[in-house]
């Protein structure tokens, strides 16, 4: 019999950091199942998650952000978890955070609690250009659902099933989804709340933002994707 | 149009029809594919044995030479065909997604099972 909440997190040659990670989730929440997404790395990114307890899924190639999240929900649903909570394996989240987000899950509160980084405690930055493009599409999801998100890209989430059932269909958006679903959790009426969370710089591994072409597809991809979840029945 | 464009035009477009169907019959191509083909090869040879049906359409269409409306109908060919490609790309995505996450997830159950 297992625990009634999963800990998923998504890694890509994350070698240097997902022992730390998965030894000091484990460290913390001794009762709760933790498996980490290998998403097709080419380091050894599964032999330390797998040294540090980890389950290990392994995509058998490289396959995006977003499918990664996925495989973790569909283990969830697959498994009967009840709760997910996602963080990421490069350092940057806190685990200490879901013990802050955990409970307005479990407590009925929300249905799904994002961890805000922009927190006194966060250390944090930003650049500017990136700043700018967060207060565009915070703006943009404002006038189309009516939501004020401040951490609309933060990947470290925690959701029930119910959320967790819309999320292994094929409306989830398999390259970067940020914005986008929250305004697909919104328009499926989900509770959506925040919290503020601890979060660090991404010390080894190189964002998808450095590539000014990554740039200019996201921006278009995220318009059209959100245009396109309002408007879809 | 002259009488030799006219029997190389019918000629190319024949040799186009035949080909497909004979991919078709050696499973190298999907009967799903090759309507579009099919449709335009029987198109052009209709088209240049019945020359007044393209003056006609050229009249329609505001062009004024009969071969700008070959190489506009040409062009309309070519973006369905690559727009049926997109449509058909995409599913495959999704399938090859799917079929990969399902993979993930059996793996690590046999493995589990295998350590149990």
């Amino acid at each position: 019999m297992h625990s009634d909440t999963l800990i998923t997190i998504p890694a890509y040659n994350e070698e240097r950091t997902i022992l730390k990670v998965v030894a000091l989730t484990k460290k913390l929440y001794p009762d709760i199942d933790i498996v980490v997404i290998n998403d097709g790395s080419i380091d050894g990114t599964t032999e330390m998650a797998e040294k540090a307890g980890a389950i290990v899924l392994s995509h058998p190639f490289n396959m995006g952000y977003g499918v990664t999240l996925q495989t973790g929900y569909k283990y969830a649903i697959r498994n009967n978890y009840t709760y997910l909570v996602q963080m990421d394996g490069d350092g940057q989240h806190d685990p200490e955070s879901v013990k802050t987000m955990l409970p307005l899950i479990k407590g009925g509160s929300f249905d799904v609690v994002l961890g805000c980084r922009f927190s006194d405690t966060s250390v944090y930055k930003m650049s500017i250009f990136r700043s700018i493009g967060m207060k565009v599409f915070r703006f943009f999801l404002y006038v189309l659902s009516g939501q004020k998100i401040s951490d609309i890209t933060s990947g470290f989430q925690a959701m029930n099933k119910r959320v967790l059932s819309l999320f292994v269909s094929d409306v989830f958006p398999s390259d970067y989804p940020d914005a986008d679903v929250i305004l697909l959790l919104s328009k499926n009426g989900f509770k959506i709340g925040e919290v503020p969370v601890a979060m660090y710089p991404n010390l080894y591994g190189k964002s998808m933002h450095s590539n000014p072409l990554n740039v200019v597809y996201y921006v278009f991809k995220m318009f059209l994707s959100m245009l396109i979840t309002k408007i879809r029945t | 149009m002259p009488l030799r464009q006219q029997i190389v035009t019918i000629f190319i477009a024949a040799a186009i029809f035949i080909l497909i169907l004979e991919l078709i019959r050696r499973r190298k191509l999907l009967e799903e594919y090759a309507w579009l083909w099919l449709m335009t090869g029987f198109s052009i040879i209709v088209l240049t044995i019945w020359r007044d049906a393209l003056i006609k359409i050229t009249h329609l269409i505001g062009a004024v030479a009969p071969q700008s409306t070959v190489f506009f109908f040409a062009v309309i060919f070519l973006i369905l065909i690559c727009l049926q490609f997109s449509i058909k790309v995409s599913n495959l995505t999704n399938q090859v997604k799917n079929l990969a996450q399902e993979l993930a997830i059996l793996k690590s159950e046999i493995q589990l099972k295998k350590q149990a």
